[in-house]
């Protein structure tokens, strides 16, 4: 479908002298497309020109449309030397590829700089005229939207999953290549900055046209996933048969039941990513390690996938461990220092309702789990596995709400909470912070250090997570987020998630402390008084986060099982010899405690930190997930923002406590520090917080965090305040004689039941349970295909295969388009800002919605790399003073985008990368940022309200409708 | 454990009033953040100083990119970097170009030149307010005197349009930019009692009366008023202010307008013996004050002449403001019966404005 790309330059502002003579500037622009390049007039002597130029018409194909950002260049016109360049603007212009997002861009575009930022403004109008194709069935991936957002975008309905579409690409990174040795800086950037953002081009495009034939009928479609990583001549492209969605909110009735988080690790070495070139350049402020996605060059793409192929492989297993034939909230990620690299993936097993898989390959067996009058709320918590064929121990109860099928003790998801959850009071933010040190080892060496340091690392990160959300009295983790980094001579892992409490889900016990060392008063009372602290700060939370359950007695719970109490006492008497350890009924009520054993100094650390999390001060609450639980009085005020730190360890004597207690610290402070500065907006709450970790030199820690703080109503939210208080303000002090009346019986006889008593223990059942002892594991590691796999958790599971179905799913997603607000109405309304106006608003934020807002149009994705450099890092105000300037430029470019889409909007914000890189000494630095989102019109609803009632006939306006072929 | 990058950016940029206010009274970080400690701050949000001290240096970070803008105001409202609510663009401007009223009696009237802005280290200690800040306001007021020096046009207008102030900020402005160009002395001991508020006043009615603006405005049509000048005073009114010299010089004259004023006061004025007895030297005081400001040098001393004049002599005798208003109105309504005077005019430009001067000046 080839089509014609029209391009006018109108005009320019606030140009930067280019002529110290004059104090002037005589600009003209270069647009180029392809291999086509035009040129303005040059407009003499002004800093505001007004070039008003011819339309400029590009003939093109529209696979050069998807992959080709329109490259427009404006230069300072001299007579004897060589212009000078001002700077540049990437467009890209995929969003008028699609019939019924923006017709037009236009608007104003910052000139952006490399080297010395933005410079200036540029007013430009591209338009598109694409010919209709004939050919509906060729190959063209023409009109595949594509979006940045997790969920089923609002103004649109999934027709069809098809599942995940994945496309990996690799290129050298130009950086590297011999001829930088002796371009110019800016020229290097330029290059890196076009090549990355082609990359990302061709990888869209080749994505969408996977989805083939369909899609051309259709039209629209949202892809599941798209994957990118680097870009080469080489594409490959495959369906997966087991559904991997990356999509963490669902429409109702989709998901039917949730299994646990699936995870699985991996370490490689990278091949020869030492070029001979490079070595001249490490000189300056740039190493290898910058472009982290790419500077794999050497490899085949096809090793590399085959690599996650494999990972993905054993995702699959375990969630056919857990009865589960999908995984969802599904992402990966690597992390890579020097040549090892290690590849992560997570998501959440899961069974989803077959009515919406395509070419349902579902058998009876799968419908019998899928009740059809699935009792509202609690249905995605009961267990999709086989309460007899249990993967792992775990305690069963039935369910709080339905009271007819079992529910587990703790829910651990990837995913958003389901919008029809029942949940008791306020959830928060919970994180797990850990540093492990590392010798610094080269290759193979390296690689076996960081895969032993791995089990370590994921058990505890697991364990505090459980310890948290225990202290915190509530039952389940939702938007769980685990990132190992590695550095040259540390590990850390970083694991984020909101905690609520499930009411499906019984009442977590408290955490039980219990000494090691017998007759030692002083110990004791220590003990005693540790104990005293950790059931204060239990009770505090229940009042803080309004976990007040309504109270069950134990008649009803006991209904469905007689006499829960004498019954489980019996069993534990038994357990001891038999097998059906799950029949245990241990964990409901509040009998069960969860036990920490303090027989070192390390278990002391880890007591203390428990109880230096401070909470949120009052009238913040904050969560990783899109929308905070129990907060739904949302008002419209939205403050989007990214917040960097990097500090310096002093590399003294670090030890491992050491390094933790830093790192804590540092993200303890991070949160305190945003608190103090969102101070005006209370009562707010943060939500979809996302930490990002990178250990970009050998000492320094970069902690990058972007989040969205949402004013909520007061006085609603106050009301249910005052109630809850003192209600729980009663349960707590009953809460606290409960759980001294069972207090250390307690403790020795759940100990074997309990998933994770203590390290040695868990990992001998570890062992004993997979059968490959997991010393052995890790000394087997077989280098030539570097296929040491780290164990997760959900590892230690006992593979029994016959909980899963035959057969597995293959999925289509596909979307039609039920948008009730027709388009031409804000047409007008979303016209380009003209130049004399002021800038209008645009709204940021990393969730796909807008409080107390109607998204009316998804105008396109949002996709943009920005590299920024400086030899003057004194003069911009150090490192800080450079990266600030940095990151408001880059949101301006974005703003900038959106509105010129005629956008006032960002949805589903994220900032991939920031790569950062300094050289004080030389007084240099360097950064890299991939930004992305959706760029969308929404509408207020107090307008939508005013809107409809002028034109009654608004929903009724049939768009799009006839394009549907399902 | 250092902090070697410590940055936050918000979609929206924020701005907190009491921070800015820190920094544009020229505080360094640290003092700053003492001083907010000492505010109390810590005790009411539970943060902890390194809290703070993060914070104000993210404050003073974003204001320092933005000073650039403010400096053109106008910039700032097209800008795109910084996505700012209107309202707060508006307070970041106001607050910016808000100044001292001790810093600004210290230079009102003095050339904004290099020579000045080295005087800056004895009016910061003098003043107590800091060399920063003294450094901010002074480039202000030569910032906005360059823009519009040469403009045609209302001042005030000029002023507001290219730096987007309130009414009320640019008609100071006005003033200090008419006192800058006209070299008024204002810093005399005897001028010492007398406030910004006072001259800004004095300013508004002379831009108002006496400049080359005042005469284009009135007669003739509202086109014309691109030729206006509000920034020097009118050179051939000051000119002809030489012809009142025969309401002092000629004996009859004075004796006749002495009466006239003098009869409709009686019984009048709690001080009527003091005025009649000082009469002839306060008209003389006047009149001379007028048909001397040909000199350049005489213009500057405008304010050292009318309080010596005629301020110091009516205190001296303990005048009450009711009674000089009473004998200014009819001092110069009087004149208009004396039949020999032909410049009635003149007398009420010059007059009208003097009138209004000297009674804001009349006071302790």
């Amino acid at each position: 479908m080839p089509g014609k790309l029209k391009v006018k330059i109108v005009a320019g502002r606030h140009l930067p002298v280019m002529d110290r003579a004059s104090d002037l500037t005589d600009a003209f622009v270069e647009v180029k497309f392809g291999n086509t390049t035009f040129k303005t007039d040059v407009y003499l002597k002004s800093l505001n020109p007004q070039w008003n130029s011819e339309w400029f018409k590009f003939e093109v194909d529209d696979e050069d449309l998807q992959d080709e950002p329109l490259q427009i260049t404006v230069l300072d016109h001299d007579t004897y030397s060589a212009n000078d360049a001002i700077g540049k603007v990437y467009i890209d212009i995929d969003p008028l590829l699609y019939s019924e997002a923006a017709t037009v861009i236009s608007g104003w575009f910052p000139i952006y700089d490399t080297i010395h930022g933005i410079r200036g403004e540029i007013n430009v109008v591209v338009k598109v005229d694409l010919f209709n194709d004939l050919n509906r069935f060729r190959q063209s991936s023409c009109g595949v939207k594509f979006f940045c957002t997790t969920s089923i975008p609002k103004c649109y309905r999934a027709v069809v999953i098809h599942g995940f579409v994945e496309e990996l690409v690799v290129n050298e990174d130009p950086e590297y290549q011999w001829i930088d040795r002796i371009r110019t800086p800016r020229a290097s950037n330029e290059a890196r900055q076009r090549l990355i953002s082609l990359m990302s081009g061709t990888g869209s495009g080749s994505a969408g046209k996977e989805g083939g034939p369909l899609k051309a009928l259709l039209r629209q479609q949202t892809q599941s996933a798209l994957e990118q990583r680097g870009g080469s001549p080489h594409r490959f492209c495959r369906r997966r048969e087991f559904p991997f969605l990356t999509l963490t909110a669902f429409p109702p009735g989709l998901l039917v039941h949730v299994g646990g988080v699936v995870s699985a690790r991996s370490v490689k070495l990278l091949d020869r990513i030492h070029n001979p070139a490079f070595v001249g350049i490490m000189g300056n402020t740039r190493s290898y390690k910058l472009l982290d996605w790419n500077s794999f060059n050497s490899d085949e793409p096809e090793t590399r996938d085959a690599w996650w192929a494999e990972i993905r492989q054993e995702i699959k297993s375990h969630a056919k461990a857990l009865g589960c034939h999908a995984v969802v909230g599904y992402s990966e990620s690597t992390s890579i220092c020097e040549e090892v690299c290690i590849l992560s993936a997570s998501g959440t097993a899961a069974v989803l309702n077959p009515r919406f898989l395509q070419e349902g390959t579902v058998e009876g067996s799968l419908e019998q789990r899928i009740e059809e009058n699935l009792p509202v709320g609690c249905g995605f918590c009961h267990i999709p596995y086989d309460e007899l064929n249990m993967p792992f121990p775990a305690h069963l109860t039935y369910c709080y709400n339905c009271r007819k099928q079992k529910v587990p003790d703790v829910l651990f998801t990837t995913i958003d909470l389901p919008t029809d959850a029942v949940v008791v009071g306020k959830g928060c933010l919970i994180q797990a912070r850990l540093c492990r040190l590392k010798k610094k080892a080269q290759a193979e060496a390296n690689a076996t250090a960081i895969s032993n340091l791995l089990p370590f690392m994921e058990y505890e990160v697991h364990t505090q997570l459980m310890n948290k959300l225990k202290l915190k009295g509530m039952n389940a983790l939702f938007g769980l987020r685990i990132q190992i980094t590695v550095g040259e001579n540390m590990l850390m892992g970083l694991a984020s998630a909101t905690g609520v409490y499930l009411a499906a889900l019984p009442t977590p016990g408290g955490i039980q402390i219990a000494g090691k060392t017998p007759n030692d008063g002083s110990y004791e009372q220590h003990i005693s008084h540790m104990q005293k602290k950790i059931n204060d700060t239990i009770a505090k939370n229940k009042e803080l986060y309004e976990i007040n359950p309504p109270e069950v007695s134990e008649e009803i719970i006991g209904s469905p099982i007689p006499e829960p109490r004498q019954r489980s006492r019996l069993l534990r008497s038994q357990s001891e010899s038999s097998d059906e350890v799950t029949e245990l009924d241990l964990s409901h009520g509040k009998k069960d405690a969860f036990v920490l054993e303090i027989d070192d100094a390390d278990a002391m650390e880890d007591v203390h930190s428990l109880l230096t999390d401070v909470p949120p001060p009052s009238g913040f609450y904050s969560c990783n997930t899109e929308i905070m639980p129990g907060i739904n009085n949302w008002t419209s005020e939205i403050q989007m923002f990214t917040s960097v730190r990097v500090v310096r360890l002093s590399s003294l004597n670090l030890t491992n406590q050491a390094l933790n207690k830093n790192f804590n610290g540092l993200c303890e402070n991070l949160l305190k520090s945003l608190y103090f500065k969102l101070r005006s907006m209370t009562p707010c709450c943060l939500c979809h917080v996302n930490f990002t970790v990178s250990l970009p030199e050998d000492e320094l820690i970069q902690v990058t965090v972007t989040a969205v703080a949402i004013t909520f109503d007061k006085n609603q939210a106050l009301q249910t305040t005052k109630a809850h208080a003192e209600k729980s303000l009663q349960r707590a002090s009953a809460d606290n004689e409960e759980m001294l009346q069972f207090p250390l019986e307690l403790c020795s006889d759940s100990l074997p039941s309990h998933a994770f008593p203590a390290a040695k223990e868990h990992l001998e059942s570890a062992s004993s349970n997979s059968g490959t002892p997991a010393a052995q594991r890790a000394t087997s590691v077989d280098y030539s295909s570097f296929a040491d796999r780290c164990s997760s958790w959900i590892e230690l599971i006992k593979l029994k295969a016959q909980t899963i179905r035959r057969g597995s799913i293959k999925t289509t997603v596909t979307v039609e388009k039920a948008s009730p607000m027709g388009d031409g109405n804000f047409r007008n309304r979303s016209a380009p800002p003209c130049a004399s106006s002021t800038v209008g608003v645009v709204k940021m934020t990393p969730l796909s919605f807008i409080p107390g807002a109607k998204i009316t149009k998804y105008l396109g994705i949002i996709n943009m790399f920005f590299i920024r450099e400086t030899t003057s890092l004194r003069e911009e105000g150090g490192v800080s003073g450079f990266l600030h300037a940095f990151i408001a430029e880059v949101f301006a470019m974005v703003r900038a985008h959106v509105a010129a889409l005629g956008g006032n909007a960002v949805v589903s914000y994220i900032m991939k990368q920031c790569v950062f890189m300094e050289n004080p000494s030389k007084n240099q630095a360097q950064c890299l940022i991939n930004v992305s989102g959706d760029a969308v019109v929404f509408v207020r609803e107090s307008d939508l309200e005013v809107m409809s009632a002028q034109q009654p006939a608004v929903n009724c306006q049939p768009s799009c409708t006839g394009e549907v072929t399902t | 454990m250092t902090s070697e990058l410590d940055i936050f950016v918000g979609n929206t940029t924020l701005i907190d009033e009491d921070v800015y206010r820190l920094w544009l009274d020229g505080y360094s970080v640290n003092d700053a953040v003492a001083l907010r400690v000492r505010s109390g701050i810590l005790e009411q949000t539970g943060a902890t100083a390194g809290v703070l001290q993060s914070d104000t240096m993210d404050h003073y970070r974003t204001f320092h990119m933005l000073e650039r803008l403010l400096h053109a105001p106008p910039k700032l409202l097209h800008q795109l970097i910084f996505q700012i609510p209107p309202s707060r663009q508006a307070l970041l401007i106001e607050r910016y170009y808000t100044f001292d009223e001790a810093f600004v009696r210290e230079v009102l009237g003095k050339k904004l030149s290099k020579g000045t802005k080295k005087d800056l280290d004895d009016i910061s200690t003098k003043t107590g307010i800091t060399l920063k800040s003294c450094r901010r306001q002074f480039d202000n007021f030569k910032r906005v005197f360059k823009v519009v020096e040469e403009m045609r046009g209302s001042l005030v207008d000029n002023i507001q349009q290219h730096f987007l102030l309130s009414d009320r900020l640019a008609r100071d402005y006005a003033a200090i930019v008419f006192f800058a160009n006209n070299r008024f002395e204002t810093g005399k001991k005897k001028l010492q009692y007398l406030s910004f508020g006072d001259f800004a006043f004095c300013a508004e009615l002379m831009i108002q009366n006496w400049t080359l603006g005042a005469v284009g405005e009135a007669p003739t049509d509202p086109d014309s008023q691109m030729d206006d000048m509000d920034v020097d005073l009118d050179k051939e009114f000051l000119q002809d202010l030489k012809e009142l010299k025969v309401l002092v010089a000629d004996k009859d004259l004075l004796d006749l307008h002495k009466s006239l004023v003098c009869t409709v006061l009686r019984g009048k004025l709690s001080v009527f013996s003091e005025m009649e007895t000082n009469f002839k030297n306060l008209s003389r005081g006047l009149v001379n004050v007028a048909a001397k400001l040909t000199h350049n040098k005489d213009v500057r001393d405008l304010f050292v002449d009318l309080v010596e004049k005629f301020v110091e002599p009516c205190r001296s005798d303990h005048w009450p403001l009711s009674d000089v208003r009473l004998f200014l109105t009819q001092y110069s309504v009087s004149v208009h019966s004396l039949d020999g005077f032909r410049h009635q005019v003149l007398w009420d430009r010059y007059m009208g404005t003097l009138r209004g001067c000297l009674l804001r000046l009349y006071h302790d």
